[in-house]
């Protein structure tokens, strides 16, 4: 049974050569191929999942090789949360969304699938680079797209301050393996406190992979690849990445500071500390400043997702088991929420012809459902209740008030009160201004906006009001939730 | 003054392949932020992840260390980095690749390797395009 571990990646690794054979010879079989690779992705996740439930973590070492010089699997009850998330996201958005069939494109959308699943399995710091780069090189090519030379800059911007984030992460991961003689976390775990958390390699190893992790999070200052890729990448792919890329990539942050380093390591180096929490106040403050000046939903959306990382951060940072759990489910809501939003976003783009907010006025009648949802995920970012996102914040909060650290309090109340600015504009604009097809957009003496209905409409509302129900859903279950993975929250504390 | 030549030169013979990763390291990692052609932001890249590279093989040296062959005896130099770099390098290659792929778009589209006149270009496309 352990051996699911390994197939939840070898599946969409090994499926993810048939559409490249296939190219473009056959692209209507690699979508046949692409599917059912995707559903029986999401059948082995869930079944995981369950076998997690019933009989606690899969452990699987490939190849029966000794841990120690072998790849680790592990999955446990945290794990099980982001491989359900990441098979779940990229067989609804590929059903919903995918809008042409293309053999390479679809194998880039399974090798992607493949390697964010890897980086949630994995429980060997070397072979979560590989497949960080794994699922970074699938994301480079998929902005990329088919052609267009605004969505080539922006890859390829991408490309390049993404791989000198994995590229710090891999030196830190060097400083790790030159301390402690091994790379398996469990190892490591035990290993660095006889090494010393103070000793200078212990502490820049930490620098190296939290700045490197914090690249692939899109943390102020290393932010500024995100708005531009996930503005310029077609929908499906902005939906896919928007939900999952730095997600996954802040669950590996959680894992390593706490699974690897420790708490005990944050207590013995203050700083690393501070640093962390100084990191996500900042990002949280000019995320939400960049995000108020944003004239494009898309890009908005973008530094809304750097305040919601620098908020997990903070949560990081604060080290006790509810301001986990409070980081934990902040990123789940950001995803939640972020896929839905996204999709909308690509949904007004395309019928209105124009990304910018203002074009929205009064549009609330025309979309009723995906309006209606749009505010749904919006309030979640909020922090409102029911909403996932609320419970989250709930969490930090709670934590904040149990250490006494005012700080926390304080940025979780400026970040509630800069989100309630930049969604209650976006709401606003949608429900309360008069309808702009008279006045603004056309004083631009521009072309006029299509306002077309297209084919497939429908599964874009769809999805949109999948994710605003799921944000409630998961916010009236966040207890739940929160009992779940409470197993190894409280052996990391 | 004689005491500064001295720390260069101990820090030069014990540790010179230290100093040679964190010049890489250094000098790739400026070309990549300060360099405005493309092509020579992908090969500072490159320097970059070679200093990485260069760091991690040197870790597994050992004095009087040989070849880990086990038809000769030890003490073996250490495997594993060695290993991973291997991995490490296949990943660099395919970086390199895409890299390459998007400036070679870029350059039929713009005619120039240029970063900042490719950013003018597609600014003022978009301008067109939005009035």
């Amino acid at each position: 049974m352990n051996d699911l571990a390994f197939v939840l990646v070898a599946l969409p690794l090994l499926g993810a050569v048939v559409p490249f054979v296939l190219g473009r010879r056959a692209p209507e079989m690699a979508r046949v191929v692409t599917v059912a690779v995707l559903i029986a992705h999401v059948a082995v996740a869930v079944v995981v999942a369950a076998l997690v439930a019933t009989g606690g973590p899969l452990t699987y070492v490939v190849g029966g090789l000794p841990a120690a010089v072998g790849i680790g699997l592990l999955v446990d009850q945290l794990s099980a949360v982001f491989v359900v998330l990441v098979a779940g996201t990229g067989a609804v958005a590929y059903g919903l969304l995918r809008e042409e069939a293309t053999g390479p494109g679809d194998g880039l959308w399974l090798l992607l699938v493949a390697g964010l699943t890897g980086v949630c399995v994995t429980a060997d710091v070397f072979n979560l680079y590989v497949f960080l780069e794994i699922s970074g090189l699938a994301a480079y090519a998929l902005v990329a797209g088919r052609r267009g030379t605004t969505r080539a800059l922006a890859a390829l911007q991408y490309l390049l301050v993404g791989t000198a984030g994995a590229t710090l992460y891999l030196l830190g991961v060097g400083y790790l393996y030159v301390s402690t003689g091994t790379l398996a976390m469990a190892d490591l775990r035990v290993a660095l406190p006889e090494v010393g958390y103070a000793s200078p390699l212990v502490v820049a190893a930490f620098g190296f992979v939290v700045v490197g992790l914090g690249v692939k999070l899109a943390l102020f200052p290393v932010h500024t690849w995100k708005p531009d890729a996930y503005a310029a990448a077609p929908v499906d792919v902005a939906v896919v990445l928007a939900t999952l890329g730095s997600t996954v990539a802040g669950y590996a942050l959680v894992r390593l500071v706490y699974g690897v380093f420790t708490v005990e390591f944050l207590t013995a180096v203050p700083a690393a500390r501070t640093a962390l929490l100084a990191t996500g106040a900042v990002g949280v403050l000019v995320g939400g400043y960049l995000t108020l000046r944003q004239a494009r939903l898309r890009r908005m959306l973008s530094y809304s997702s750097i305040l919601q990382f620098g908020m997990v951060v903070v949560g990081i940072a604060t080290a006790t088991s509810a301001a986990i759990t409070g980081a934990v489910l902040l990123l789940v809501a950001n995803a939640v929420a972020k896929g839905g939003l996204f999709a909308a976003a690509g949904l007004f783009e395309r019928t209105l012809g124009t990304p910018s907010i203002d074009a929205l006025a009064g549009r609330g009648r025309e979309f009723p459902v995906v309006s209606l949802a749009v505010a749904v995920a919006f309030a979640s970012l909020v922090g409102l209740p029911p909403s996932v996102g609320f419970a989250g914040k709930w969490y930090v909060t709670v934590a904040a008030v149990e250490t006494a650290e005012w700080t926390v309090l304080a940025v979780v109340l400026a970040s509630t009160l800069i989100s309630l600015a930049y969604a209650g504009r976006v709401v606003e604009v949608l429900y309360l201004s008069p309808d702009g097809n008279s006045g603004a957009v056309a004083a631009d003496g521009g072309a006029a906006a299509p306002t077309t209905r297209f084919r497939g409409d429908w599964r874009t509302t769809a999805l949109v009001a999948g994710a605003a129900v799921a944000t409630v859903v998961l916010g009236v279950a966040s207890s739940g939730l929160a009992a779940w993975i409470a197993p190894v929250v409280e052996v990391w504390l | 003054m004689t005491a500064a030549v001295s720390l260069v030169e101990s820090l030069l013979v014990a540790r010179g392949a230290y100093v040679v990763y964190a010049l890489l390291v250094g000098v790739g990692l400026f070309v990549l932020v300060d360099d405005d052609n493309l092509v020579r932001k992908v090969v500072g890249l490159n320097l970059f992840q070679t200093g990485v590279f260069l760091f991690f093989v040197t870790s597994a040296f050992r004095a009087d260390g040989v070849a880990p062959l086990l038809s000769s005896g030890g003490p073996y130099v250490n495997p594993l980095p060695h290993v991973l770099i291997l991995t490490a390098i296949v990943v660099g290659v395919s970086v390199t690749a895409v890299a390459l792929a998007l400036v070679v778009r870029l350059h039929a589209a713009h005619g120039t390797l240029s970063e900042a006149a490719i950013r003018e270009a597609a600014a003022a496309e978009l301008e067109v395009a939005e009035r």
